[in-house]
């Protein structure tokens, strides 16, 4: 069963800006770590695409979604904090 | 030294009040209790800015969505949805929901920047709302973070270059709720709504306004079909052009009494006197003379009914049912205190638009003082009588006096009188057992008048001098 959980990630930034890197290398490092394989991480740089901003409600840079699984949750920041982005991401740590 | 550029507000009255409008390029506060008008007013400044003067505007909400917004000022002919197809508007709602969102580390609002800048250059906008950008307050935890990025954005705006209007919601013991006037230091408009003695009025203050003289009145506005006008308690000018033609007054008689055989055109005319002194009749007598010279008249009668004023005035032969038939008679009825001032003047002034009359008689003047304290009536006649004199309207006040010291007496005539081209005075006395009536005139400007006591009697055929008054 778990091995179908598909999760659908995209992280909205800026620019390559301290906190953006930050928040990217973060969130690859967590989706390595506990979600292996079964994740993807696209990464929307609104200076390049100032239009995408609106659609996800996006106001805070960087802001991490959750598209799938549903619902959608957000997070915003550097992701700096692993058990919180976790818990907001509501995915079960796997233990090492 | 560079001047100050300014900004159409594109609400009625605004501009005078600023000295030309809002500074350009620049944000302004507009802030207020719920439900003042604030974001109508930030509608009206965008929407009148691309019709008007061609300036395309974004308007980013942080309450409504774009929808609601467009239902909302339907109503007041505000075509949104026409204004985005033709690219001159912009509409993004910001939506925080606080329940899906986390916060975890360092972050900024590029975001709303990315998305202002974006939504600003696709159409061109020279003007931007934010209405309410405190609710981002609501939707995060960083509150140090949020000040400085507020901050910034505002910086951000002016150096874009777009004039901003960014409305706040009233705080209890500041301007705005997060204290958003400490990062707009330009100009600052706060509007207030209450209800005095169970009559609601709006009004607008100009706190702030950096590097311009404005008024620093608080001015009534007005919410009405066509969106938000303010009105100045004076307008800032005398400058109405000043007839010299000469109208009759409906009396023969009384035309005679004056040097020029008559008042100017586009004057204004008072009469005062105790109750039953004959003050309707005269009107009434100018009303028809008026409709004789085929002008249009409007008759605001405080007290009778229409069909009263038309029963009674039939009586002494002043027929105004067939004036009313012709249209050339409006006789507009209403309770001084069924609406609060601001809404009786603008009833006037619709009627005015609508009907275009030449003539108007407000009967009596006097009863409006039941419904506001002495300075907001003061304030209202003297805007009444301006609108009146720059439409070019001949106009006519009765007032109820009493006889000795009241308040009430003294404030309209006061009020009126100074204001007034000509001033007649009604008495009634008994004299020898029986009561005689007069007229004198107590003042007429620009010509000469008599200055005896005229006695008169009212018969069928209306009001007659007892002498014959002949030059």
């Amino acid at each position: 069963m778990a091995k179908e959980e598909k999760w659908e990630l995209r992280l909205y930034i800026a620019g390559q800006t301290p906190n953006s890197v930050l928040a990217l290398k973060n969130i690859t490092k967590y989706c390595e770590n506990h979600l292996e394989g079964k994740y993807t991480i696209e990464v929307i740089d609104l200076l390049k695409n100032p239009q995408l901003a609106e659609g996800d409600q996006i106001f805070a840079i960087p802001t991490l979604v959750r598209k799938v699984p549903v619902p959608l949750r957000k997070i915003i920041g550097d992701l700096s904090n692993e058990e919180k982005v976790l818990v907001g991401l509501n995915i079960r740590p796997v233990k090492l | 030294m560079e001047t100050l550029l300014k900004t159409p507000t594109g609400i009625g009255g605004l501009d005078e009040i600023t000295n030309g409008g809002f500074p350009k390029g620049r944000p302004v506060l507009i802030c207020g209790s719920a439900g003042c008008g604030k974001t109508l007013f930030a509608a009206q400044f965008l929407v009148k800015g691309i019709t008007d003067y061609n300036e395309p505007g974004v308007f980013m909400s942080f309450e409504e969505t774009a929808k609601d917004l467009t239902q909302n000022f339907e109503s007041l002919g505000f075509d949104f949805e026409k204004l985005k197809a033709e690219k001159k508007l912009q509409i993004d709602h910001v939506h925080i929901e606080r329940s899906e969102i986390e916060e975890t580390g360092e972050y900024d609002l590029e975001g709303i920047f990315i998305r202002l800048n974006y939504a600003i250059d696709s159409i061109g906008a020279k003007r931007v709302v934010l209405d309410t950008i405190e609710s981002l307050f609501s939707g995060m935890q960083n509150m140090a973070l949020l000040r400085s990025e507020i901050r910034r954005l505002f910086t951000w705006l002016k150096e874009k270059g777009v004039t901003t209007v960014i409305t706040g919601e009233r705080g209890e013991n500041s301007l705005t709720r997060q204290g958003l006037e400490e990062y707009v230091s330009d100009c600052v408009i706060l509007l207030d709504f209450r209800v005095i003695e169970q009559i609601a009025t709006r009004r607008l203050r100009i706190v702030k306004f950096r590097g311009s003289t404005h008024g620093t009145n608080e001015y009534p506005f007005l919410i009405g079909e066509n969106g938000i006008s303010v009105l100045p308690v004076t307008s800032l000018m005398l400058d109405y052009k000043s007839p010299t033609e000469i109208i009759s007054t409906g009396l023969p008689g009384l035309d005679n009494l004056f040097s020029t055989g008559g008042i100017y055109r586009a004057s204004s005319t008072l009469i005062t006197g105790n109750a039953g002194t004959s003050k309707t009749i005269l009107a009434s007598h100018f009303a028809m003379s008026s409709c004789k010279r085929n002008e249009p008249t409007l008759f605001f009668s405080f007290e009778e009914s229409p069909e009263q004023l038309v029963r009674n005035m039939a009586t002494i032969g002043i027929d105004f049912e067939q004036a009313i038939k012709s249209k050339l008679l409006h006789i507009q009825a209403s309770r001084p205190s069924l609406q609060g001032l601001e809404l009786h003047l603008m009833v006037l002034n619709k009627l005015l638009d609508e009907l275009k009359p030449r003539t108007v008689i407000i009967d009596p003047i006097s009863s409006l003082i039941t419904i506001g304290n002495t300075n907001e009536v003061r304030a209202m006649l003297v805007r009444l009588m301006d609108t009146l004199k720059k439409k070019q309207i001949n106009a006519l006040f009765t007032s109820l006096t009493y006889d000795g010291q009241s308040e009430y007496n003294n404030s309209t005539v006061d009020a009126v009188s100074s204001l007034a081209d000509t001033w007649i005075d009604l008495k009634n006395e008994a004299r020898n057992n029986e009561r005689a009536r007069s007229l004198l005139i107590v003042k007429s400007r620009g010509m000469g008048h008599s200055n005896n006591q005229h006695d008169f009697l009212i018969t069928g055929k209306g009001f007659q001098f007892t002498s014959s008054n002949k030059k």
